[in-house]
């Protein structure tokens, strides 16, 4: 097979005016419009430059809301890693000459929605295997879901070993939110200490035995978009370019009572490929920026991305490696957990990907940040999309 | 949705073709699974080529209703309204003497959030009970056996 790395670059990133919890001041399409506006200011290109779009579902109302004409539309809706699985099929259409200019985009009230009158309730038909087999039982939204995976990798490898994993995680990434001024850990009423002990951690409320609340990703109101173009046509544009390298993708199941091993992630097969055509190795990275949906889904993805062995994640986090100061940046906009979430979060990963590696980032910039990853997971740690990113 | 629309009654399967026979022997209290003659692997949930191998000679048996617990968790923020009077309750997943994984409660267990592993453990000895829902559908869930 060929290899298209480096057919494609991104040359815009940007979120909605206002995200967070805005109770109902915008709908979807208006989260939408604004972040791909806000996109294409950033490239410096206009509108009517766009010739590709790609979103999770609807890309004819889309398009049609923004008065875009597509010539090439990808609706490809596999869950929150949609938006990095996005970017791999952005960097194929370009590198096939479908198109120039593709306007990635995302925006859902998540928040309003599901506090202020809005349906909520699980997609599919009544009756679709899941409402048939699975939502009868109450298996019905991502925490009861993947806390029954979770439940089983603590039978695996120790419930002490993944409860130490977890902590790691929910307390490194609240230290990233609270360098990044967006993250909602600012809003008290996200509920999330600004500085938060592995203490508060572990005494907070019960979700869904075994996730506290604190293991679980924030549900707010955001949209988000990025632009990618060829090589060429960025050359004159405001902003250097970040490079898609390499991006793999993968699903192996829908129903989480279909997942083959509820220890072990698509990323196993969608990491390396994307390393591979990316000519990568882990070691090489200067960043992580890994999907937290809850803090279990982070530590299985190192696992299964392969930088430690399975059941090892808890020795990988050990003393707070991911946290500011620590030798394993992760998620420095401080991820779905306190940074925003609006039910789907790939976006969110490209773009704090891209402002990385254009040093864009302020308190929180990783120093001298050239290469990184981004790594989505999806539906019910259904599917997985691995994105590598970097510098000239 | 509006007030009026929101439910409190819990979701009701919908049988389709494939699934009709399944829930007609779960009325009767009877558990039956696909099972494929070519790759001799049992399979859940019902569909009529094997997702396995493909083939088409695929049949139905029935379980014995005995299996182990393959996982839990145990659910404190209900999911929807009509869990509100439910919780704590025990979502699971079973590995039943068959071969195939089923999603499922957990019932008859005094859940404790902060502690369930001291009632309930994977790998625990499971059997069928059932709950009928509505006259028409009866749904298998499972207990400590």
């Amino acid at each position: 097979m060929a290899n298209i790395g480096r057919s494609a670059v991104i040359v815009g990133v940007a979120e909605s005016d206002e995200m967070g919890y805005l109770e109902g001041r915008k709908s979807d399409l208006q989260l939408h419009e604004e972040a791909s506006y806000n996109a294409l200011e950033d490239a410096g290109l206009k509108k009517s430059d766009v010739d590709a779009i790609f979103s999770a579902g609807n890309t004819l109302g889309l398009a049609e809301h923004m008065g875009i004409h597509p010539s090439f539309t990808d609706g490809t809706s596999v869950g929150g890693s949609s938006f990095v699985i996005h970017a791999g099929h952005a960097l194929a259409a370009i590198a096939a000459g479908y198109c120039e200019v593709a306007l990635v985009t995302h925006g859902a009230a998540g928040h309003s929605r599901r506090f202020f009158g809005g349906g909520g309730g699980e997609g599919g038909a009544a009756d679709s295997p899941g409402a048939q087999f699975e939502n009868p039982y109450g298996f019905i939204g991502a925490p009861i879901n993947y806390a029954m995976a979770c439940t089983r990798y603590m039978h695996e490898f120790g419930e002490q070993r993944c409860r130490e994993a977890m902590s790691e995680v929910a307390v490194a990434t609240r230290k990233w939110a609270a360098l990044n001024p967006k993250a909602l850990i600012h809003d008290p009423a996200a509920e999330i200490p600004l500085t938060m002990s592995f203490d508060e951690y572990h005494n907070s409320r019960w979700i869904c035995w075994p996730f506290h609340l604190l293991d679980c990703c924030l549900v707010t109101d955001a949209g988000g978009a990025y632009i990618v173009t060829t090589p060429e046509r960025a050359k004159d544009l405001k902003k250097p370019p970040v490079w898609i390298l390499g991006a793999g993708e993968g699903h192996d199941h829908g129903m989480i009572s279909q997942m083959p091993s509820l220890t072990s992630l698509i990323a196993r097969e969608t990491g390396p490929r994307a390393f591979q055509m990316a000519g990568v190795t882990h070691d090489d990275f200067d960043l992580a920026l890994i999907y937290d949906s809850f803090t279990y889904t982070v530590m299985l993805t190192l696992e299964s991305l392969g930088f430690c062995g399975r059941g090892e994640a808890a020795d990988f986090l050990r003393g707070q490696r991911t946290a500011p100061g620590g030798d394993f940046p992760m998620n420095t906009a401080g991820g779905g957990l306190s940074y925003t979430h609006p039910g789907a979060y790939g976006m969110f990963l490209i773009i704090e990907a891209v402002r990385q590696l254009r040093g864009e980032c302020g308190e929180r910039q990783v120093p001298d940040c050239k290469l990184t990853f981004c790594h989505g997971t999806g539906g019910s740690l259904s599917s997985g999309g691995t994105v590598v990113l970097a510098r000239d | 949705m509006t007030q009026q629309q929101r439910t409190t009654a819990k979701p009701i399967p919908m049988p389709t073709p494939e699934t009709k026979f399944y829930w007609e022997k779960c009325q009767q209290h009877e558990l039956w699974v696909r099972k494929c003659n070519e790759c001799s692997q049992t399979y859940f949930y019902p569909r009529d080529i094997c997702p396995n191998c493909f083939s088409r000679d695929t049949e139905w048996i029935q379980c014995s209703g005995k299996g182990t617990l393959h996982t839990f968790a145990v659910v404190v923020r209900p999911p929807h309204r009509a869990w509100m009077e439910d919780v704590p309750f025990v979502v699971a997943m079973v590995d039943i003497e068959e071969g195939c994984r089923i999603p499922t409660n957990l019932v008859e267990v005094d859940p404790d959030p902060s502690n369930p592993g001291e009632t309930i453990r994977v790998g625990m000895p499971v059997e069928v009970v059932w709950d009928d829902r509505t006259d028409k559908i009866t749904i298998p869930m499972f207990r400590p056996a």
